[in-house]
């Protein structure tokens, strides 16, 4: 029965789906805390500033320059760093399922998927309109 | 107040909202934006960038509890993603171009709606079986766990159920929230779906179209780490311990003072756009 095999492999891919949310939710949060503690001591004792909007500096602006940052130890950056991690974790979920698709030739769910990671790309990597 | 009296405050603030939210509901993020705008000063670009990222983690980790219990509809989702997710991107292009002060008013108004949407009680509607063609060809009928068995569902109106979930993109990239309440509409009035299916495939949805607007605050420079740090690490917890006790609280009288916080702040939102002090 084709319709009793596509059941199966729907619940098998919810599974996976699930571990793979969970699993980028925890990575992003102990990232951020990490850089959290390295932010907090070295400038827990500056004053706040965010009655003014100024925009972040491209440093923090750019996966590159994030990534450069949190190597670097920059508390910032480490933190932005895991907050990149949380961004990308519905991005992982969607390129998983058109594997998972794929694997079941569900061919007209591959290419919705596909469009839905086309439209998460272009916003991530800083498309200018 | 230095960085690390304001970052405690903040998560505290944060991880009661989270717990709140999702004891109620209605999402915690929904009352961060007016929160930091209002009690702390911060700018509303700043407080909707910070938000965007603590919506993600909340829906991310409800989702992981949801879809092991097959409720969601991955295939309805995932088609309705193609609309929330563009929506999100022109919304977030739009955050870009309108003044704080209209903003604010635009988030005050949907504050008040959402409020309201979610006081009303939500019933299913009387089960149709009459088949719809777009979404027997989408594939999108389906079936979920019920006390009696798996039960079978149709879905409708496909076209309105993608329209209104463009708006509800549009929502979530300008403001930075999950517009849950546009979803539910989408998704309970007009596909006619069971509530259990909706509101687990709305959250579902939920983190993949923050995800579409958070790419563009955050090349933008909108997301402040500093500032999105306590919100997310405060919200996260609160929400998952409320998710947990929801099942077994009386949430009736929390849900109606949560709604007359969310009316003050949305009426608060809506007088310091006005009188420019956003």
């Amino acid at each position: 029965m084709a319709h009793s095999g596509r059941a199966w492999t729907d619940k098998r891919m919810e599974l996976i789906i699930g571990d793979l949310l969970r699993a980028g939710v925890v990575l992003a949060a102990a990232v951020v805390v990490a850089g959290a503690i390295l932010y907090l001591v070295r400038h827990g004792h500056s004053l706040p500033h965010y009655r003014v909007f100024r925009g972040e500096p491209s440093d923090l602006r750019s996966v590159s320059g994030i990534v450069a940052d949190a190597l670097a130890l920059r508390g910032r950056g480490v933190i932005q760093l895991g907050l990149l991690l949380l961004i990308a974790t519905p991005v992982a979920r969607v390129a998983f399922s058109v594997v998972a698709f794929a694997l079941q030739r569900d061919h007209l769910y591959v290419v919705v998927t596909l469009i839905v990671l086309g439209v998460l790309i272009f916003s991530l990597t800083g498309a200018r309109l | 107040m230095n960085v690390l009296e304001f970052t405690i405050l903040v998560w505290l603030f944060s991880l009661i909202a989270g717990f709140l939210g999702a004891l109620t509901g209605l999402g915690g993020g929904i009352v961060i934006t007016p929160l930091l705008t209002l009690a702390f000063g911060v700018d509303i670009r700043y407080a909707i960038g910070a938000t965007l990222v603590s919506v993600i983690a909340t829906s991310s980790g409800a989702a992981a509890a949801y879809v092991r219990e097959g409720f969601s509809n991955i295939r309805i989702g995932m088609f309705l993603e193609i609309a929330t997710t563009v929506g999100a991107i022109v919304g977030a292009f739009l955050a870009a171009k309108i003044s704080t002060a209209a903003i604010g008013v635009i988030f005050g108004i949907v504050l008040l709606h959402s409020a309201y949407v979610s006081s009303r009680p939500r019933r299913d509607r009387a089960l149709d079986s009459r088949p719809d063609p777009l979404a027997t060809r989408l594939k999108m009928d389906g079936s979920y766990p019920a006390p009696e068995g798996p039960t079978a569902y149709r879905v409708h109106a496909v076209p309105a159920g993608f329209g209104l979930m463009f708006g509800a993109g549009v929502m979530s990239g300008l403001l930075g929230i999950g517009s849950g309440a546009v979803k539910v509409i989408a998704m309970d009035q007009a596909m006619r779906l069971p509530f259990k299916v909706s509101t687990t495939t709305s959250n579902f949805m939920i983190g993949v179209t923050a995800a579409a607007s958070a790419g563009v605050y955050l090349t933008r420079g909108y997301i402040d780490p500093s500032l999105a740090m306590p919100v997310m690490l405060g919200v996260l917890p609160g929400s998952l311990v409320g998710a947990r006790i929801l099942a077994r609280a009386q949430t009736k009288l929390l849900r109606l003072i949560f709604g007359v916080v969310i009316a003050v702040l949305a009426l608060e939102m809506i007088y310091h756009g006005l009188s420019g002090r956003l």
